[in-house]
């Protein structure tokens, strides 16, 4: 049998893993369903809705591009986009009117993504470029958060408030103390935070769900350890000193990490591979960057919230940290 | 056995897919004509030595290596030269190949063709690697390196260890393992020969944990042999890569761009230390070696014993066919073989196995953006960043490669595989090594 016309050739390896972009985005968006199903319950089926049209307005404004303004290949199917629709729509709250999350779906992938050339090369991570861009043009809609579970049974009249994040802040500068703060606001309990019930945007609320979404992201090795152990260590270093110094005017650690977008940031945000760096070294420089940066906003900052603007900033350092920090060689000096 | 050695960074575990790992060694008659490439091993062709016409024996010298780096070949069948002629081979080039009509099989009479163990060598260090050059012995496990010139050492260098690589890292290929068992005496002797030649005391043989039977029956063998010593390593490719062994072995790290004896070491494959055994105790030159030939849809798959020069496609044959929807056959491991264009292809002595792709597997994955998620660099056994390697030579900014240590690249593989976008990263580097090597030769030239 003559087969010189019918044989591939190509360079080793022949062989390939069985992991992909795609696969990785899947699971990605995998581990983001028990934030999801805890929003849902928080936050009724508003957050569905804000969700879905996220998730729809990022893939529709990624083909429009893809098809009509760059004239390349569509790749919607990738993943990619519907991830980047989830962690928007994680990163606003329930109640948002829908033009506004369309509004930051363009600037998420428009902005964010495509600007740079699309997959791998925006240099900042895009639904936080979104929200961000949100959060400066609709100050209001992007404040006003609804109270969970009274919020998911009332179809009308959401009942709104603040986060905790904010409580605090307005009360220390109103010169109250930390611990008047949690006992006047009924915040002494954490575990409230931890499960989700808080003031807050759709995917960030819930530590314990979050976390359970972080663990199955270590174990398909998604994301390593390196940026959330550094980040949280930092940060909780960080807070943990000024809390020492003096209890009354700063709260405690735990406070700043279950409360606002500490922990969505962390394992969500800060470890897209695409924005963060590349060596291990270079990836706790950079957590350590996120989590003193987060800390310094919150406490120092005009924002309650530091987590959005503490990563966007640490992005524009990664091609930095990368030039400095560069993987052990083999037998190198 | 919980906590094995291994190589100290990177790797991958790819399916390991030993199908043939159970097949005993089956010896293949000479086949009707022999194609004999003059350039079978790393470094200058050798000169043929034979002309059209003559008539040559089994085991008669037909090309000489004359050059520094160069290995001496060696008629794999009796019978007459049909011509020397260029003759398409692994490469897929055309390269100048004696070729020889088979006519019987009628060997040099100086090689002992018996079967009874010789273990006793009373021959010195020189007189041992003088037979390894005039055998033609190079490296086995796939690089080729003239066995010979690895033991001329440095005067300023102290050899302390033998190391005999018998990892056998690639998925698929089985022909050391089946070595081991089936030759295992054979392998030692050889190996306290190479140790002679080196003038050490101990050698240290190293095997994945995925071949528990080799690992028991060597250990149970070596006991006979004074200074040699097996030992199970985790699998992890590339182990087999001799600076990921070393470092395996002995915890120690060949500096970059230096040899293993500048830690002391010389790495041998394990069916190197067999062929070494056959032409220092047998006087049999390299004339055959155990080629592998599996592949997920190969009807029988099998390790056999085979003449360098017999075509491919008599081992296939002999292995069920090609099957129906074969989309592509490489010579060698999948992760570091080569495909062939043919399978007129000869077997030479870098043949360590055949495999049969079907068309579904011998396609790459599609093609998408990096999305930096640093899988190639932290896979690197050498903790170099192919992220960058690849578009500095894709994009021709050679200076740059260099100054990333795109030498020090061992073509492994790890990246490419492990890259969820598909990329080719190994394609672009293989380039810009390729490049940057002729940069620096020109650069040493001028100066």
């Amino acid at each position: 049998m003559n087969t010189m016309n019918l044989l591939n050739i190509s360079g080793s390896p022949h062989a390939h893993d069985k992991d992909s972009v795609r696969k990785i985005m899947y699971w990605v968006v995998i581990a983001m369903l028990p934030a999801m199903f805890v929003s849902f319950y928080m936050f009724g089926y508003g957050a569905i809705i804000i969700m879905l049209t996220s998730i729809i307005s990022c893939l529709l404004i990624e083909y429009l591009i893809q098809k009509f303004i760059l004239k390349v290949p569509v790749t919607i199917s990738d993943g990619s986009a519907m991830v980047t629709g989830i962690l928007l729509a994680f990163n606003v709250p329930s109640n948002l009117p829908l033009f506004i999350i369309v509004i930051g779906a363009i600037a998420s992938i428009g902005i964010g993504k495509m600007t740079f050339g699309g997959l791998g090369k925006n240099i900042f991570n895009p639904a936080l470029v979104g929200r961000v861009i949100l959060l400066i043009s609709f100050p209001v809609q992007m404040t006003s958060w609804p109270k969970p579970i009274e919020s998911a049974r009332q179809i009308t009249d959401v009942i709104t408030g603040p986060t905790p994040l904010a409580i605090m802040k307005e009360g220390l500068a109103k010169g109250e103390s930390v611990s008047h703060v949690l006992s006047a606001n009924g915040m002494e309990n954490y575990l409230n935070f931890a499960t989700g019930q808080m003031g807050g945007s759709i995917g960030e609320i819930s530590a314990i769900a979050i976390f359970a979404g972080a663990l199955i992201m270590l174990f398909r090795k998604i994301i390593t350890w390196h940026i959330p152990v550094s980040y949280l260590g930092s940060a909780a270093l960080f807070s943990g000193i000024l809390w020492m110094v003096n209890p009354e005017a700063y709260v405690d650690p735990m406070f700043h990490i279950l409360t606002g977008g500490m922990m969505l940031g962390v394992f969500f945000m800060a470890t897209d591979m695409v924005t963060s760096p590349m060596s291990p070294v270079g990836q706790i420089v950079f957590g350590v960057g996120c989590g003193v940066l987060t800390i310094l906003i919150r406490v120092f900052g005009a924002y309650p919230e530091g987590v959005s603007f503490a990563i966007l900033i640490m992005n524009a350092f990664v091609p930095l940290i990368n030039n400095a920090f560069k993987p052990k060689r083999f037998g190198g000096a | 056995m919980a906590n094995l050695k291994t190589f100290n960074k990177g790797g991958v575990h790819p399916h390991e897919y030993k199908r043939a790992a159970a097949k005993s060694i089956i010896v293949l008659d000479p086949p009707a004509q022999a194609i004999i490439p003059v350039s079978q091993s790393l470094g200058a062709p050798s000169l043929p030595v034979v002309n059209k016409g003559d008539i040559v024996k089994t085991g008669q010298l037909i090309a000489k290596g004359e050059a520094f780096i160069s290995s001496n070949i060696h008629s794999s069948v009796s019978g007459k030269v049909a011509k020397i002629d260029e003759y398409i081979e692994t490469s897929g080039y055309r390269k100048q190949c004696i070729i020889i009509d088979v006519e019987g099989d009628e060997w040099m009479d100086d090689i002992d063709r018996s079967t009874e163990i010789k273990k006793e060598c009373t021959l010195s260090k020189e007189e041992i690697i003088a037979i390894m050059k005039d055998k033609g012995i190079v490296g086995l496990g796939g690089a080729t390196f003239p066995t010979h010139v690895k033991y001329m050492i440095p005067k300023d260098k102290t050899p302390e260890c033998l190391i005999i690589n018998a990892v056998e890292c690639e998925p698929m290929l089985t022909a050391d393992h089946r070595l081991m068992l089936e030759k295992g005496t054979e392998m030692l002797i050889g190996t306290k020969i190479l140790m002679k030649a080196l003038g050490v005391d101990k050698a240290m043989i190293g095997i994945e944990n995925n071949k528990p039977d080799a690992i028991e029956h060597l250990t149970m063998l070596s006991k006979e042999f004074q200074g040699i010593t097996v030992h199970a390593l985790k699998v992890q490719y590339p182990q087999g890569a001799e600076k990921q062994l070393i470092n395996a072995l002995l915890g120690r790290e060949v500096p970059s761009g230096k040899l293993p004896i500048e830690v002391g070491c010389v790495v041998n494959n394990s069916g190197t230390a067999f062929a070494v055994y056959e032409a220092v105790q047998k006087n049999k030159p390299l004339i055959d070696r155990i080629v592998t030939v599996t592949g997920p849809e190969v009807k029988e798959p099998g390790n056999y014993l085979v003449r360098i020069g017999t075509p491919v496609s008599i081992l296939i044959e002999k292995s069920g066919g090609i099957p129906e929807n074969t989309g592509k056959i490489i010579n060698g491991g999948p992760m570091m073989g080569k495909a062939i264009p043919s399978t007129e292809v000869p077997v030479t002595k870098g043949t360590s196995g055949i495999l049969l792709f079907p068309d579904l597997q011998s396609k790459r994955i599609p093609m998408l953006n990096c999305i930096r998620c640093s899988r190639c660099s932290s896979v690197c056994p050498m903790g170099l960043e192919p992220y960058i390697l690849a578009p500095q030579a894709e994009f021709a900014d050679f200076e740059g490669a260099e100054k990333h240590f795109i030498m020090d690249c061992i073509e492994c593989g790890s990246c490419h595989y492990t890259c969820p976008s598909g990329r080719p990263l190994l394609d672009h580097i293989r380039l810009g090594k390729n490049k940057v090597g002729l940069m620096i030769r020109n650069r040493s030239t001028k100066n």
